[in-house]
């Protein structure tokens, strides 16, 4: 027999283990293997992605709630509007309290984009459940006047009864303050409560509702600003003026208010807008955001190491798969991919898990505060990408040790 | 192809020429000395020496699992001392089936499953896969074990499916190193007759043992001693 091979049969033949070199283990074939041998080491699997699972749920719970939270300020804050301000007298010269003048809200009640003003003024009168109690027991509340404008200035709302209206200024009846009618034991108007106000009884008419942007008033039971003063027996300023003013043009409103409150001495009013106090407050809690962020970001190195851990002990444990798969002609990155998709599919697992357990963890925590659910799109999308690649880079220092390893030291191993 | 041009000769499905092994060390050990080897298509040989003479170590080098440190390997008329890694993991899985020992299936798939896999190397896709893993299954007689689990299975029932996996891609050559050597008397016997139905259905086949009895069995002998050749018997 003649068993010499031309040179061109051979460099055919070359071709042709070149085309078969570069026909790949397909995709699907190292998903399958990846899926496969992931689910089928089950107990294990799931406690290495454990933790990729609970960094992930912690951090899409905490964007989860800020936006929430967020949602419900800007819903509040929508609500109560951004266009209130309140002008107080601020400090004048020496040690004298500058005072406003008792005609000022209706000046500024002339001003075009100010739809509504209302002044406030704080008396202190003493204030009773009834007469017969001692005077010392003033629960912490006191006794406001107040224009009849107040309400709608504030876009407050009645938990209990009707605003007075009309007959506000000269009828001997009160509106309290949410809190107020906590503490005074008051639920509803029905039977004509009294409260002690000064030396006289005066029938509460109204509950309110708790009003956010003027959180002094809930705890207060207000009376008109002439029955303060005639219980008071006294001329009194306000002490405050709530304005209402167009959505576009508080800032400029916010300009002409000083002189138009105090012509002669503008720097001694004080304009303040309350829906900035509020946003502030929530940006406070955004340090608690920064702070569970970062222990979501531990429990991912955590589980990222978990699952570096677990592929290492996968390599090891199958070393002759290793050798065998060689020699049914895989290429080291055919092995490489094997264990990458592997690790990747872990990451997956606990990021979908994590994504899962962030959301319900916050659509129970946003109700439990009757908040509106909000769970941005980006923080699942964020959490499953960046489990992923979390289980890429944990993976990818067992793939690479597989793929290195030396099929006859795989075969031999066993 | 016209019925007159001259038929292409068919190179041996094996060729070792001058081949030694050294394994790094100090001082380093010298496994194989000038191996001069050929396997002619359709051939059936065995090579028998004692334990530690060297045969697993001329079978790697033999199915380009490992390079020779000098000579030269042709696997179907292909030298492979200059293919890169990823050419030689080619020709694997184009020209040779291995079968081992310890059968090494994969444990978590079943029969068919271990059997079509030596086809995914080759880019084949799923249901062609699994239709030759079946053929394949049916020609080693399993055709009732075909969705069993390893662990199902007996020592022989194993090595056949082994050996079905080896033969599935349609390899030049099959390799086998101690084939019979997990195996009772029985399976020995039952596998070796198998190997010999292959053989004269024509499949190559090229057997590494170190029971004289086996290898006494085939056409062409080749004893090893000390890794290098002291007789060679067609
Ligand atoms: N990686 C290696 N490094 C050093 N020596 C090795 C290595 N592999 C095998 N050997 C040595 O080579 C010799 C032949 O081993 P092997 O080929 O397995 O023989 P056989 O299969 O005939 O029993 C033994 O002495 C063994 O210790
Ligand atoms: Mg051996």
């Amino acid at each position: 027999m003649n068993h010499t091979i031309s040179p061109a049969d051979q460099v055919t033949d070359t071709e042709a283990i070149r085309h078969v070199a570069s026909s790949r283990f397909r995709f699907g074939d190292i998903l399958a293997a990846g899926v496969g041998s992931m689910t089928r080491r089950g107990a294990r699997s799931v406690l290495s992605a454990l933790g990729v699972s609970i960094g992930i749920a912690a951090l899409v719970a905490v964007l989860g709630l800020s936006d929430s939270s967020r949602a419900e300020l800007s819903d509040r804050l929508d609500r109560l509007g951004t266009n209130l301000l309140v002008v107080t007298a601020g400090q004048g010269f020496g040690t004298e309290t500058a005072s406003l003048d008792t005609d000022a809200a209706a000046r500024i009640s002339h001003i075009g984009a100010v739809n509504e003003a209302a002044a406030v003024i704080s008396t202190d009168l003493t204030l009773l459940r009834n007469e017969w109690m001692s005077t010392n027991d003033t629960r912490g509340l006191g006794v406001v006047g107040a224009d009849a404008t107040l309400l709608d200035t504030l876009n407050g709302t009645i938990a209990d009864g009707e605003w007075p209206g009309d007959h506000w200024s000269t009828a001997p009846v009160a509106v309290v303050g949410a809190e107020a009618a906590r503490r005074l034991g008051i639920t509803s108007v029905a039977d004509g409560p009294t409260v002690h106000v000064g030396n006289r009884d005066v029938t509460v008419v109204a509950i309110l509702d708790p009003l956010s942007l003027a959180e002094d008033l809930d705890r207060a039971v207000i009376v008109s600003r002439p029955m303060a003063e005639q219980i008071a027996a006294a001329d009194l300023s306000p002490t405050a003026i709530y304005i209402r003013t167009g959505a576009a043009t508080v800032d400029a409103v916010r300009g002409l208010l000083p002189a138009t409150v105090s012509p002669l001495a503008p720097e001694e009013v004080e304009v303040t807008r309350p829906s900035d106090a509020l946003s502030a407050k929530e940006s406070a809690e955004e340090t608690f955001t920064a702070l569970f962020l970062g222990l979501g970001a531990v429990a991912l190195l955590v589980g990222g190491i978990g699952i570096a851990n677990v592929m290492i002990i996968s390599v090891i444990e199958r070393r002759t798969e290793i050798g065998l798969r060689r020699a049914l002609g895989a290429r080291r990155r055919d092995i490489r991919r094997q264990f990458l998709s592997e690790s990747v599919a872990l990451g997956l697992a606990g990021g979908i898990a994590g994504v899962l357990m962030g959301s319900v963890a916050t659509v129970v925590f946003a109700r439990t505060q009757g908040w509106r659910v909000v769970i941005p799109p980006a923080a699942g999308v964020v959490g499953i990408v960046g489990a992923v690649l979390i289980g890429a880079i944990a993976g990818l220092y067992p793939a690479v040790r597989a793929a290195r390893l030396a099929p006859t030291d795989a075969l031999r191993g066993a | 192809m016209s019925a007159l041009a001259p038929t292409r000769p068919v190179p041996p499905a094996l060729e070792l020429v001058a081949v030694g092994k050294e394994y790094a060390g100090s001082p380093p050990v010298r496994v194989l000395h000038g191996v001069d080897l050929r396997v002619d298509d359709g051939d059936f040989v065995t090579i028998v020496g004692q334990s530690g003479s060297g045969k697993s170590t001329l079978l790697h080098v033999a199915g380009t699992l490992d390079r020779p440190t000098s000579g030269r390997v042709l696997v179907a008329g292909v030298d492979t001392t200059e293919l890169s890694d990823d050419q030689l993991a080619a020709v694997r899985s184009r020209h040779l089936g291995f079968v081992f020992q310890q059968f090494f299936l994969l444990e978590d798939l079943s029969a068919l499953d271990n059997v079509a896999l030596a086809l995914a190397y080759q880019g084949v896709g799923m249901a062609e896969r699994r239709t030759r893993a079946g053929a394949l299954l049916d020609r080693v007689g399993l055709s009732h074990r075909v969705h069993h689990l390893p662990r199902e299975l007996s020592g022989g029932e194993r090595q056949r499916v082994a050996i079905a996996r080896a033969l599935v891609t349609d390899p030049s050559l099959l390799l086998a190193d101690e084939p019979t050597g997990n195996l009772d008397s029985q399976s020995t016997r039952s596998i070796l007759d198998l190997l010999h139905e292959l053989h004269d259905e024509g499949v190559t086949i090229l057997v590494i043992t170190h029971d004289t009895s086996v290898a006494a069995l085939a056409p062409h002998q080749i004893t090893v001693a000390d890794g290098r050749i002291t007789a060679d018997r067609r």
